[in-house]
């Protein structure tokens, strides 16, 4: 099916056959697409790895600047035009690792936009070392003698921020995993969307099968306003839960507690300067 | 005394040294007198040792010097590092206890005025600075009113009785002022209260509000936090977007999604700030996103000396990011010059896409002056976004290298920047041919740039036979020396715009027979660059890396080995 989101010719990726991020992409093209979003008003905010490639195969705008630095990037974005639909991608590297500092402070300042985060528990584009989430006794060739570091639990520290939006999908189910996207983007603050997938050339351990095999879909008995219910799932590894697993809609975005939207609406763009006020500000000294 | 006052307040951290400073700033200026002020601060927020210099003058002054006429002693250990600059004319006023018994004897001029006494008078040792203004103002014999006014419009938001106590406090303080019979006579100028008092913060400050900044976002740094915080005050009247990062990489990224969005961003930061934003910088470079950088500059390397001066990170800003790329660098040496560049700082980066870095410092930063007002409507703010069409190409080669920059929601087009070598469309490519369009495309944008670029502007004879060659916070004590010395054969070239080099650089130096270069650092940056730009040598360099500003005298004491 072809989307809004869909170049005239698709472009050629860098990634390898079998890869799950082409379901992402697919995943995601359609999720906004469904959602009746003009790609004029979608920016995706990417940051430098496999993953965040996928900003330059979406059409639409984009930012894709360093790595580690997507969330900034989108953070600065959304709070210059709160009206554009951001969305900061990038893959577990990327945001668990490089960019972790900026990962704790974006849920904190609850900015409204979709973090959406490629889990393979793997480095890609670095060709094969272990990731934040790589899991224990992982062997890769610089982990040599295998991972000795817990692994990062995005899910237990967002919850725990307080995040307004926690969820996990399997790249391996679209039909989930764009239900689970449409949600993130519908919900206002900041959503956390952890995306599982098979890495076919890195990461033979936790590959398709695996992913399938060791994780299970929330039922609607589970609570996901209840943080503590929430976290008890977070910290779940035998078998990883699935779906929306945290929802807090009580704190005010970002946007809504700057001051700069309090006497005007409009984004920053569309001001202008009093040159007459500026002067008797420095007059008044 | 006459004409040249020089007043040092010493004291603690924390014992409100800054009331004091800028409440008799206002009223000596508000009364016709030129005035300056300069703090220098130990690292600490109780406790310690800290100075101001407070000068007074029938002329403009914007120098720090060593000289001390009057020494208002505020606490124990006072005096012991300044020791050098008093003389046997120096006046030393201040409580008894306070003043060391080694300092007791005919070579120093004490006055015992015990402040702490009479804070307790008034019932709390808190009045001690306002007793302290007091005793200035008296000195000066300042109209009793208009001090009264003052203290009232300092203190009325916390009340009647402190309001009240604090008026007490400064007529005792006054009164002892007079009864000193120091016999100041400094000549007043009406002109100068119709000017305005600033501080070099407030200088960046207005002109960022001015170059229309309604973004700004940065991680604390001494000296360069008071730029964010001058911006937080006023961000619900000029509707500026204030937030303090988690890190100084946040910052410098998050401006970029601001002006990608459409905003004019900044950041301000200090030296190992700067250093964390290079990888930022870098990107904004091929990304082609304007940023604008306040960069106050403190002693390093590392944490160095938090509190002091110096101008050392002028190689920091100009070779900061890996790859190569177009960027302007600013310096302002007086507050005027201050709001002027920070002003253009944001149409320049606007227009040319490129990073423009402010160069202050820890002197500049804390030091008071006042300036003749401004016409503030010469300040245009030049918006260089283009409504983007169905073809729209972010990276599109054109003849000045300068690619029309849309944003998102503007338009007909998708706007697409990216940190990878692109092409046009802002495509990831690896084609040599395009990478080598692209980066003579983004060295061109530069090129017409000479039309805007600032001229170092000539102090002194134009006939000079000497130049003296300085930039940014140098500027005032250059000046000073140059009228001083009065001499027909020296100038001074004052550069504002340090990269890069400004049109007439080589025109100026060319027609000297001596160069001098003077820099508040130990490598003379400035003439290293000037040298690889012109070829171009300095027979003289007088520089200075000890944390402090140079005084007056030392250069005058210096330049007297050019002989």
């Amino acid at each position: 099916m072809k989307t809004n989101f869909d170049f005239d010719q698709v472009p050629e990726t860098g990634w390898c056959p079998g890869c799950g991020n082409f379901a992402i992409l697919k995943g995601l093209k359609e999720a906004l697409d469904e959602l009746n979003i003009n790609p004029k008003n979608l920016v995706i905010s990417a940051g430098i790895g496999q993953a965040a490639k996928i900003s330059q195969y979406v059409n639409s705008n984009c930012f894709n600047g360093l790595h580690g630095r997507a969330l900034p990037v989108a953070t600065g974005i959304k709070a210059s035009n709160p009206d554009l639909i951001v969305v900061g991608e990038g893959g577990d590297g990327d945001m668990y690792g490089e960019g972790g500092n900026h990962f704790i402070h974006a849920i904190r300042r609850n900015i409204d936009i979709v973090n959406i985060v490629h889990n393979n528990m793997v480095y890609g584009l670095t060709l094969g070392q272990a990731s934040p989430t790589s899991r224990r006794e992982f062997k890769t060739p610089l982990q040599v003698h295998g991972v000795a570091s817990e692994p990062f639990n995005p899910i237990a520290v967002a919850i725990s921020l307080g995040a307004s939006f926690v969820a996990r999908a399997f790249s391996g189910d679209m039909k989930q995993m764009k239900e689970i996207l449409k949600k993130a983007v519908n919900n206002k603050g900041y959503s956390l969307v952890d995306i599982f997938h098979p890495c076919v050339s890195f990461n033979k351990i936790n590959n398709f099968k695996w992913f399938k095999d060791n994780t299970y879909y929330l039922d609607e008995n589970h609570d996901n306003t209840d943080r503590m219910e929430a976290l008890k799932k977070a910290f779940e590894t035998d078998r990883f839960p699935l779906g929306v697993i945290y929802t807090n809609g009580k704190n005010k975005t970002f946007e809504e507690n700057l001051i700069a939207y309090k006497n005007d609406k409009r984004p920053l763009y569309k001001r202008e300067v009093d040159q007459k006020k500026i002067e008797k500000l420095l007059a008044s000294n | 005394m006459k004409n040249d006052i020089s007043i040092v307040l010493s004291g603690e951290a924390g014992q409100g040294i800054r009331t004091v400073e800028l409440l008799l700033m206002r009223t000596l200026k508000n009364s016709g007198y030129n005035v300056f002020s300069t703090t220098e601060l130990m690292s600490r927020v109780r406790g310690g040792n800290n100075t101001t210099e407070i000068r007074v003058s029938n002329k403009r002054i914007e120098a720090f010097i060593d000289r001390i006429d009057i020494l208002i002693v505020l606490s124990k250990n006072a005096i012991y590092r300044i020791e050098n600059r008093l003389s046997k004319d120096t006046i030393i006023i201040g409580q008894d206890s306070f003043i060391e018994e080694i300092y007791k004897n005919d070579q120093y001029r004490i006055m015992d005025v015990a402040i702490s006494s009479l804070a307790k008078e008034v019932g709390n040792l808190i009045y001690s600075n306002v007793i302290t203004y007091g005793i200035l103002t008296g000195i000066f014999d300042i109209d009793i009113n208009l001090i009264k006014e003052y203290i009232i419009n300092q203190f009325s938001t916390k009340g009647k009785e402190i309001t009240d106590n604090n008026i007490i406090a400064v007529i005792k303080g006054y009164e002892k002022g007079k009864e000193l019979k120091l016999g100041i006579q400094v000549e007043t100028d009406d002109k100068i209260k119709n000017q305005v008092l600033l501080s070099g913060t407030e200088s960046i400050g207005i002109g960022a509000l001015a170059g229309g900044c309604n973004f700004i976002t940065a991680y604390p740094m001494s000296p360069s936090t008071g730029v964010i915080q001058f911006l937080a005050t006023h961000s619900e009247e000029y509707g500026v977007v204030v937030e303090q990062a988690e890190d100084e990489i946040s910052a410098i990224n998050m401006i970029q999604g601001a002006w990608y969005a459409g905003a004019r961003a900044m950041t301000t930061t200090s030296g190992g700030g700067f250093a964390l934003m290079e990888e930022g910088i870098s990107n904004a470079a091929i990304a082609e996103v304007p940023i604008v950088i306040h960069l106050a500059q403190r002693p390093g390397p590392s944490t160095g000396l938090p509190t002091k001066t110096e101008q050392a990170d002028l190689n920091l800003a100009l070779y900061a990011g890996h790859g190569e790329f177009p960027r302007i660098i600013f310096a302002p040496g007086n507050f005027t010059d201050g709001i002027y560049l920070t002003q253009k700082a944001f149409n320049l980066a606007d227009k040319f896409q490129v990073p423009v870095i402010i160069l202050t410092d820890q002197f500049y930063i804390d030091s008071f002056q006042s300036i003749n007002s401004i016409d503030f409507t010469d300040f245009k703010v030049e918006h260089y976004i283009t409504r983007t069409d169905k073809d729209y190409e972010r990276y599109k080669i054109t003849k000045d290298g300068i690619s029309p920059r849309g944003i998102p929601m503007y338009g007909d087009g998708f706007v697409r920047f990216d940190s990878h070598e692109h092409d046009e469309e802002g495509f990831i490519t690896e084609d040599p041919d395009m990478r080598t369009k692209i980066v003579d495309k983004r060295f061109r944008k530069l090129e017409s740039y000479s039309k805007d670029s600032i001229d170092a502007e000539i102090i002194g004879s134009k006939n000079y036979k000497t130049l003296i060659v300085g930039w940014g916070s140098t500027y005032g004590v250059i000046k000073e020396v140059i009228e001083k010395l009065d001499d027909n054969n020296l100038a001074f070239a004052y550069f504002k715009q340090v990269y890069p080099l400004p049109n007439n650089t080589e025109e100026i130096l060319s027609k000297a027979k001596k160069l001098v270069i003077i820099e508040n650092n130990a490598t003379s940056q400035f003439g290293q660059l000037i040298k690889r730009c012109t070829g171009m040598e300095f027979q003289m360099q007088i520089l200075k890396y000890n944390g402090m500003p140079f005084s007056l005298e030392e250069i005058i004491e210096k330049l007297k080995g050019l002989k």
